[in-house]
């Protein structure tokens, strides 16, 4: 099968010009997404509304709560919005579409109402756009029953997540992260869609589970080859979907090593790390070798100043000593 | 803020149609109360009693196709859509054969096939998705029309200035109807809303505007008739505020103190369904036994979903995995 190598914005841009071809009930809408607004800020829906259409992809005022309603009433009609909300911040905006009712509609309604939206939204720190537009806030929509939450880490998972989303019957909030955004890969020209709720083992080892998602996943790769070198085996899991997440993976590799560590770059008080944590402790609590450890940023508003920055987000030296001090 | 209207006169069988409409909200808007009253339903109740002029001229001219979003008070707007009443029961009764199997309750019916697409608990909420609903139309190359129904209080949130901007803007076939009964749940409506008339808004919006005499069939008919003419021939959006009033509060129950007992009666006193009822007559469209015939009719079918709806079993807490998902969520 042949591939070409692209960053994660341009695989999800070939994901949704595939899924657009595929089936003309998917259409897209957002702030500045159309051609004749620049194809998005981040060129993430460039070439869409030329190939296929204005009405099919439509630029939006600045309302969050009139896109995200938009899409769930043309989802209750049959159609398979998606819907871009340029940063995840913004979604608080929205909350009450997102909230309220996409993520409800279908239990309230005893089934009958059936609301397929995928909400792609940017975040994430690295970029000093401080406290309103980098917030990791996976652990809000993983709370609320109903939606799904995916959030990938490398172009191949992008394009492939994105299509599953696309094609889920449920809503998804599909997270597309800075840290993760630039760096190259393969993604096949034919892009095939990657299960919701798998996850993927980056690298398999013996000692310490570490979880991840999203960019922390690229720290934690970074933290691989300094481990190895200090003799220990690391099996790297990137979880991909939030919610739900793959707890079937995650406890057979910790079964196996007795040691793991939960890292995200939301912040770890309340964090999604508590959940898969507690989990491990209630599953395989006889079986543990060590504590649970958890990293996520700290309880503080993502700052802007870089030095703060940078000790914001949890760093591969980080993820380094961590697992040394499991180990010691 | 009238202006002249296109509209044809309606004939005796529609005039009889929105009356039939009429009678059959408020006779199970009284078998409702009843039954709360008799300790058989235990549910928050917002009466629509005294409202039922709008959603009957809009549902006589409105096709199956055609789709609704209503708001927690909108059972009145859901029986003038034609709802049929077994499931309406069942579901306010909280029953497995309830429309939403008894998960929704009667703040969130949902009826796709009578176009009741969502009712919605929040103020305002109703309007981004009929939005959408709307949107889908277009692109279906389809002739049909959505209706976001909500009351006066929701003019002031911000889902109702988002949503009216952007259906002007993709000039969508949508009526946003206005159901202006003077109240924001307790505050009264020149003490929470800045203009005069809501219908004002829609100039800020670059849609028309209308204010209407809610209680008056031949006024709304008029104004619903030009509303969905505009959205079928993809003109775009309008505005309607119908100006009437809640005879029961905001919820079944509340004391009204935040009125005057003098206003209340007097509005009472302009219950628009004796008056209508006695203008048909006496200009000959029905007569006093056809109209109590159907009147009949209309009560057997809300004693037998009444019946229906107590008798049906209370949904298993299996329930609580289904629908969370398409996929039922493991045991």
């Amino acid at each position: 099968m042949s591939a070409k190598k692209m960053n994660s914005l341009q695989a999800v841009n070939a994901a949704l010009h595939q899924a657009m071809a595929e089936d003309d009930k998917v259409i897209v809408l957002g702030e500045d997404i159309a051609d004749r607004e620049g194809g998005g800020v981040t060129g993430a829906t460039a070439g869409l509304s030329t190939k296929f259409g204005d009405d099919r992809v439509k630029s939006t005022p600045i309302s969050e709560q009139a896109i995200i309603g938009a899409a769930i009433g043309a989802a209750l009609a049959g159609y398979k919005p998606v819907a871009e909300i340029m940063l995840m911040n913004f979604t608080a905006v929205a909350m009450d579409m997102i909230f309220n009712h996409a993520a409800k509609l279908r239990f309230m309604s005893g089934g009958q109402s059936t609301v397929p939206i995928t909400i792609r939204t940017l975040t994430g720190a690295g970029w000093q756009t401080a406290g309103q537009h980098a917030d990791h806030l996976e652990g809000w929509f993983a709370h609320t029953a109903g939606i799904k939450v995916v959030a990938p880490s490398n172009p191949a998972d992008y394009a492939g997540l994105l299509l599953s989303c696309i094609q889920d019957p449920d809503p998804c909030i599909f997270i597309e992260s800075a840290g993760s955004l630039f760096i190259p890969a393969e993604v096949p020209d034919v892009i095939v869609p990657v299960p919701l709720g798998k996850a993927r083992i980056v690298q398999e080892g013996t000692d310490v589970t570490i979880v991840s998602w999203s960019s922390q996943v690229i720290r934690c790769q970074q933290a691989l080859a300094p481990l190895a070198e200090a003799g220990i085996s690391v099996e790297l899991i990137d979880l991909r979907t939030v919610s739900p997440w793959d707890k079937e993976a995650v406890l057979a590799s910790v079964a196996k090593t007795g040691r793991a560590v939960i890292a995200h770059e939301a912040v770890r008080h309340f964090g999604p790390g508590g959940e898969i944590a507690s989990t491990i402790a209630e599953e395989l609590f006889g079986q543990l070798k060590a504590p649970v450890r958890r990293l996520g940023a700290p309880y503080s508003p993502v700052p802007f100043a870089k030095v703060l920055e940078d000790a914001y987000i949890v760093s591969p030296d980080r993820v380094v000593e961590t697992v040394k001090a499991l180990m010691a | 803020m009238a202006e002249l209207s296109n509209a044809p006169a309606p004939t005796p069988d529609q005039l009889v149609d929105i009356y039939r409409r009429m009678i059959r909200i408020e006779r199970n808007d009284d078998a409702i109360r009843k039954t709360i009253r008799l300790g058989r339903l235990v549910m928050p109740y917002y009466s629509a009693r005294g409202q039922e002029v709008i959603p009957a001229t809009l549902s006589s001219l409105m096709t199956d196709d055609d789709k609704i979003c209503t708001i927690y008070r909108g059972i009145h707007d859901m029986v003038a859509k034609d709802m049929p009443l077994r499931p309406l029961w069942a579901e306010i009764a909280g029953r497995v054969d309830g429309t939403c199997k008894g998960k929704g309750g009667p703040m969130h019916l949902t009826h796709p096939e009578s176009g009741v697409m969502v009712t919605t608990g929040i103020v305002g909420s109703s309007m981004p998705i009929a939005n959408g609903l709307a949107w889908a139309a277009k692109l279906d190359g389809s002739r049909r029309v959505t209706i976001a129904y909500f009351g006066d209080g929701a003019s002031n949130i911000g889902a109702f200035h988002e949503s009216l901007n952007l259906a002007s803007v993709w000039k969508l076939p949508v009526i946003f109807v206005c159901q202006n009964n003077g109240f924001a749940e307790h505050t009264r409506y020149e003490n929470g809303t800045s203009v005069d008339f809501i219908a004002k808004r829609a100039i800020g919006y670059g849609m028309p505007g209308h204010t209407v005499d809610g209680n008056d069939p031949l006024a709304m008919f008029a104004a619903a008739h030009d509303a969905i003419t505009r959205a079928r021939d993809g003109e775009g959006p309008t505005l309607l505020e119908c100006k009437t009033f809640r005879f029961h509060g905001h919820v079944l129950g509340d004391d009204d103190k935040y009125m005057t007992k003098e206003e209340k009666a007097a509005a009472i006193e302009k219950d628009p369904l004796p008056a209508f009822k006695a203008w048909l007559i006496e200009q000959g469209h029905a007569t006093e036994e056809t109209l109590a015939t159907m009147q009949a009719t209309i009560e057997a079918e809300i004693e037998d979903a009444q019946e229906f709806g107590l008798a049906s079993p209370l949904p298993s807490v299996d329930e609580l995995r289904r629908d969370v998902f398409a996929q039922e969520i493991p045991a």
